[in-house]
């Protein structure tokens, strides 16, 4: 193998080598300057031109053909919903200049080629032309500023209330769960607490912690109820990646910020979607955090309300919380959700830094 | 073909300098040289020859992308037993590789290579000056830059691998060498390599700025300037008020990095304890980093659509249509860049209020870029358009500009930005519109400017075949990463196949690889002609190109001084090509107006 390595690239070297030589030689024999464009090379880069666009478009269409099928499956959260809906929009639009923007341009490159028979037109402004093409794309573009800024002022207003409270921990190179038990809230959890025993540093003298618990590789959330997914980092900067919600949400140590989403599609309908009985959301890590970040993924299984009911439940009662937790005293009634969890808070929902 | 030379009229009555009769040494001839056109070739080699170990470094990890776990003993045989036992490439290495392979391209080639060689090359020839303002600082300047290339290339070598957290060394990652190998020595040196880079970027530009707005020659208003020149100037503006943020940004990691400091690191556990850093910001990195990184972009891509503007208008045989909406785009691109940077952060948990600032200022830049390329493409209508090399890239650049450009207007938009941000179609996004784009202006100005540099020309038919094999493969790496992206795959993964969703994604990878490989080939095409015609090419002509501008006004051979005698008096701005009533389809700026002939483009019909 490598020296079948070696001999192919030093025959590749060779062989350009040699038919540049020829190609000198030839040309050299024929009495013609190395560098003054003739008709023929004009009347061959004209051809290659408009080949080239076809060439091009035929690749272009071959790959939406060919990769469309394969892409991510249809958004599996409302938020992912909206975001697929003004990303076609935009595609769409976007598709169009790019395709004829370059057909005019390698048509005129074709068209125009050089002609002993024409001169150029001396053409050298036309100021109605130009703001034409200053004033349209500013029209369009605001349309696209205004529909993305409004898509976006919605999907990052956090939900005050109704939602599943969930805090994705991430560390090199995986992530932990911790749900937010029936209390809806997350109890303080701070680095310096940190032992082998309490992997997220959660504070056990805060009530509100005593009844969180863990779950790692795979984690379960409800279809059709919001969840809002809080972040922190224990080393580095990691990012969410919910590639079939449509979420991201980077996780900075010393910072609080938080993503949310509902899912619209259980993990059963979407393996019946793909065909694929084996078919799993995931969760990512999509920003470099070192030697096994490629492998750096969770599971997510979206249930019916009911069996997630069903899940939690167990885990709720099976999963040993690292804290020695007084089950006695955990609170057991429901309380409403409310936002604001405790006064050390890990329940930043702007997302900005908190004033140390 | 030769015409006359009228950088020469007063050729008998000149005084000649006195130091054009001083014999240099080949010190200071070849090596510590003050003189802008060997500065200019020096940052040209330097900078291909780096270019050549970033493509290299590219196709090493696409072989790990396309065959990941395949043994290719290469690897170790090149680079040592670190990146990887037994030919399979180690997935720090991994990181390392498209960390230099990043920093490479983006810095060393498409800053300190392209600015480097053509604002040297071109500001003194082009706006008739004898050299640039300051020799010394510009010797510098390419000094700063070889050692800076030298410490980057060499902290390749370094036990634990050099700088692996991607190009934009984020901290707490870049940090805290418990964290990944590459964070030790790797990024002491890549911050020690970024900050003479800096310096030497500062020297350069100054000098840039200080001699195109001192040093024009008679006559060469800045309504005048080609808009190559113009291009220059911008860009060593934008240069010069961000390049000290990176510096900043740096010192500060520095100093967390070495000193103990807490700029960018807060709570942090790693290596089995707590660390004591408290009140820092990762974010605050990042926001000083993109203060720099956004105007670099164009600072890249800039000078290359300056180069595309004269190759295009000269081998159209017309003017540039829209001379100043031009010089108006650039400008206005040059100020929107710094109040966009933002955009490269909508999901580091900034204030949505924040991104959505930074949408609509990112967005708005989408109109002079538009504005530039209608222009081209105007430029090229009812033309008499010349293939030659240089001519091929530029269309080609014009082409990458659009079809990369597209999808800025997806990545802007922070909604859109958020399922596809740090993916493949990210990478494909810049990779086209200002990689490509850069890369293929810098080639369109070295195929048209060789006879300037080196005195000889480059061969047309390898050309040819370098432009169309670089041409089709570049879409045919690039293009496919969009789908890539589209279908989730993170960038920066050292494999796709840990876990089963992209296992369908692999012969795309494939053949992704392939392109990849052919391209890098065609590259020895380019290199063979370049160096072959440096020494064996066809002997240069005053005037190649029949071109309007100073440049090709003072014969050929290099100068001391660039013009013997008298500096050449400027007339005209430089587009007046198949101008009615004239009797070629060229006339140089030295060319005094006739009676009644109006300048700048008007003419009697159009008013």
């Amino acid at each position: 193998m490598k020296f079948l390595v070696y001999i192919a690239i030093a025959l590749v070297i060779t062989a350009v080598l040699y038919i540049a030589r020829i190609l000198e030689l030839s040309a050299a024999l024929r009495g013609e300057k190395q560098w003054v464009v003739n008709k023929r090379d004009t009347k061959l880069n004209a051809r290659l031109m408009l080949i080239y666009f076809f060439a091009f478009m035929a690749f272009v269409a071959w790959q939406f053909y060919e990769y469309v099928p394969l892409m991510l499956p249809v958004a599996a959260s409302d938020i992912g919903a909206e975001i697929d809906w003004l990303m076609n929009v935009n595609m769409v639009l976007i598709m169009i200049i790019f395709v004829l923007t370059n057909a005019v341009l390698f048509y005129f490159a074709y068209k125009y080629a050089q002609s002993d028979e024409r001169k150029a037109r001396f053409y050298p402004d036309n100021h109605k032309l130009e703001l034409l093409w200053t004033v349209v794309p500013g029209i369009v573009l605001a349309v696209i500023i205004v529909f993305g800024i409004s898509t976006w002022t919605k999907i990052t207003t956090m939900p005050e209330k109704d939602y599943i409270l969930i805090e994705l921990y991430p560390k090199q190179f995986d992530w932990t769960a911790r749900y937010a038990g029936d209390d809806n809230k997350l109890g303080h959890a701070e680095y310096k607490k940190i032992t082998d025993l309490n992997p997220l540093g959660v504070d056990s003298v805060d009530q509100a912690s005593w009844d969180d618990f863990l779950i790692r590789n795979e984690f379960h959330i409800p279809k059709g109820k919001t969840v809002l997914f809080q972040f922190r980092s224990r080393d580095v900067i990691h990012s969410a990646y919910f590639p079939h919600f449509r979420q991201q949400m980077n996780c900075v140590p010393g910072m609080n910020t938080s993503l949310y989403f509902a899912a619209t599609i259980t993990t059963d309908s979407m393996r019946m979607i793909t065909g694929n009985k084996e078919y799993n959301y995931i969760l990512l890590c999509n920003k470099i955090c070192g030697a096994s970040h490629y492998a750096m993924q969770m599971n997510i299984i979206v249930d019916e309300p009911a069996d997630y009911e069903k899940w939690y439940n167990e885990k709720k009662n099976t999963t040993i919380f690292a804290m020695t937790k007084p089950v006695e005293q955990a609170p057991k009634e429901e309380k409403p959700m409310v936002t604001d969890s405790t006064k050390t808070d890990t329940t930043n929902h702007s997302g900005e830094k908190k004033p140390n | 073909m030769s015409m006359e030379n009228h950088g020469h009229h007063d050729h008998h009555e000149a005084h000649h300098d006195h130091h054009e009769h001083h014999e240099e040494s080949f010190i200071t001839k070849y090596v510590f040289s003050q003189d802008h056109k060997m500065i200019a070739r020096q940052f040209l080699i330097t900078a291909t020859v780096m270019a050549v170990i970033g493509m290299l470094m590219s196709i090493i990890f696409r072989l790990q992308l396309a065959w990941p776990g395949e043994k290719f003993g290469f690897i170790n045989w090149m680079l040592g037993d670190k990146w990887g036992k037994d030919g399979i490439l180690d997935s720090n290495m991994y990181l390392a590789l498209v960390t230099i392979h990043g920093t490479i391209m983006v810095f060393f080639l498409l800053t300190g290579g392209l600015s480097g060689t053509f604002s040297n090359l071109l500001i003194p020839y082009q706006i008739g000056a004898r050299d640039m303002a300051s020799g010394f600082m510009n010797m510098l300047s390419y000094w700063f830059f070889f050692v800076s290339s030298f410490i980057l290339v060499a902290s390749c070598y370094v036990e634990d691998g050099p700088a692996s957290s991607g190009w934009t060394v984020y901290p707490p990652l870049s940090a805290l060498p418990q964290a990944m190998p590459g964070s030790g020595l790797g990024t002491t040196l890549w911050l020690v390599s970024m900050t003479l880079f800096v310096v030497s970027a500062l020297l350069g530009g100054l000098n840039y700025i200080i001699t195109v707005l001192n040093l024009r020659t008679e006559g060469m208003s800045m309504r005048r300037l080609p808009l190559t020149i113009w291009a220059f100037l911008v860009t060593a503006v934008l240069g010069l008020l961000s390049f000290p943020v990176l510096v900043g940004a740096v010192v500060l990691l520095i100093m967390d990095r070495s000193l103990g400091t807490s700029f960018y690191l807060s709570d942090i556990y790693i290596g089995g304890q707590a660390l004591h850093y408290t009140g820092g910001s990762p974010v605050l990195y990042q926001h000083l980093f993109w203060f720099l990184g956004h105007p670099e972009v164009y600072i890249i891509i800039l000078p290359a659509l300056g180069i595309a503007s004269e190759v295009i208008a000269v081998n159209s045989r017309k003017p540039i249509f829209g001379y100043k909406a031009m010089v108006g785009s650039i400008l206005t691109i040059g100020f929107l860049s710094f109040i966009v940077w933002g955009h490269h952060m909508f999901v580091t948990g900034m204030n949505p209020f924040l991104g959505s600032i930074f949408v609509f200022t990112t967005l708005l830049i989408a109109i002079p870029s538009a504005v530039k390329a209608f222009n081209y493409i105007t430029t090229l209508w009812q033309g008499n358009i010349r293939f030659t090399p240089g001519m091929l890239f530029a269309i080609g650049l014009v082409s990458t500009f659009v079809s990369g450009g597209v999808t800025g207007i997806i990545l802007a938009d922070s909604t859109l930005d958020i399922p596809l941000h740090d993916t493949y179609f990210v990478v494909a996004h810049f990779h086209i519109v200002m990689g490509l784009s850069a890369v293929l202006g810098m080639f369109a100005g070295v195929y048209h400017w060789f006879p300037k540099m080196f005195l000889r020309m480059m061969n047309k038919k390898l050309g040819y075949l370098h432009f169309w094999l670089t041409f089709v493969c570049a879409y045919g790496v690039f293009f496919p990463q969009h789908f890539l992206g589209l279908a989730g795959v993170p960038r920066r993964y050292y494999t796709n196949t840990e876990f089963p969703l992209f296992d369908n994604l692999g012969d795309m990878n494939v053949m992704i690889t392939w392109f990849a490989i052919v391209g890098a080939l065609a590259q020895v095409l380019f290199l063979f002609n370049f160096f072959y015609s440096i020494f064996r090419g066809d002997r240069a002509p005053d005037n190649p190109w029949n071109s309007n501008t100073l440049e090709w006004t003072n014969g050929v051979g290099h100068n001391h001084g660039n013009w013997i005698g008298k500096l050449p008096v400027v007339h005209r701005w430089a587009y007046d090509y198949s101008k009615p009533g004239k009797e070629h389809d060229f006339v140089p700026q030295t060319v005094p107006l006739e009676d009644g002939e109006k300048d700048g483009g008007v003419t009697d019909d159009h008013h």
